[in-house]
């Protein structure tokens, strides 16, 4: 019996969760958490498909890795610099772009 | 007929997602970043069970070892760990969020569905072997062909990170 299906509906579950966080949450560095974890869906799909099928599908967890570390310093980065302009990481005070 | 490893991942999918719930819906950003090391514990033991042992220390590592703390280090850093007004949207975006995660879970999960998932195998032309007819250990099975079929993406994936350090230092800093 393969795990391929039960790892696929967690990963589904997780990544409608981390939907969810986004579209709920106000705060910018939460949202950002959110984020993390849809990538970590993504990388439980990856991994139940490499071992169901071939092992490339481990390799591309390694470029995801590498891509989600570059997203949360350049974030991270951009919220701070944020803050020191507005003081808040309130999605609802920064909204310079709003008609 | 439940065997070991079905329960194993039973219990760590459930930890999963029962954190990453929390992680979710905590208040307390503090507290929702430590429930996604949790969550990231739980996929790691996932990981585990799904024959990829390295990924898993990779996963302990970089996600829970490096960018938690990088987080938790940036809440702490902008002091927004005591519970401030809560940050939920109210009943219009909380109706929305649901529904539209919803609607996200149902089409995902009917994916899942026997036969909707196509004969993948290798791309052509890529040295890639399946695992048990591999024969060798966990780290050449993934190194060969992460440096010949994968070598022009890992040689830009350093330039993705060199990029991404010179924009946070450029962007953290106060005054270059």
């Amino acid at each position: 019996m393969t795990l391929l299906g039960p790892s696929l509906a967690v990963s589904a579950i997780l990544f409608a969760l981390g939907v969810f966080g986004v579209l709920l949450r106000r705060n910018a560095i939460v949202i950002l958490m959110c984020v993390e974890l849809m990538l970590n869906a993504v990388n439980l799909t990856f991994v139940a498909l490499a071992e169901a099928r071939c092992v490339a599908g481990q390799i591309f967890v390694f470029f995801v890795m590498a891509v989600a570390a570059a997203e949360a310093a350049v974030g991270l980065a951009i919220i701070l610099a944020t803050y020191r302009h507005r003081q808040t990481v309130d999605l609802r005070y920064i909204n310079l772009l709003k008609g | 007929m439940i065997d070991a490893t079905r329960l194993l991942f039973g219990g760590f999918a459930g930890l999963a997602i029962v954190s990453a719930t929390a992680c979710v819906t905590r208040r307390n950003p503090v507290a929702s970043a430590l429930w996604l090391v949790v969550t990231l514990f739980s996929l790691a033991a996932l990981f585990v069970l799904l024959d990829a042992q390295f990924l898993a220390v990779l996963q302990v590592l970089v996600y829970a070892g490096a960018i938690m703390v990088l987080f938790l280090f940036v809440i702490m850093l902008l002091n927004l760990g005591r519970g401030g007004p809560t940050d939920l949207k109210g009943p219009i975006g909380l109706g929305l969020g649901v529904l539209l995660a919803g609607l996200l879970l149902v089409q995902l999960l009917a994916l899942r569905q026997p036969g909707s998932l196509p004969a993948l195998g290798p791309a052509a032309g890529a040295v890639v072997a399946p695992r048990a007819a591999a024969g060798v250990g966990i780290i050449p099975a993934l190194a060969r062909p992460l440096f010949t079929a994968y070598l022009v993406p890992f040689e830009l994936t350093s330039l993705l990170l060199l990029a991404a350090i010179v924009g946070a230092v450029v962007l953290a800093k106060r005054k270059l």
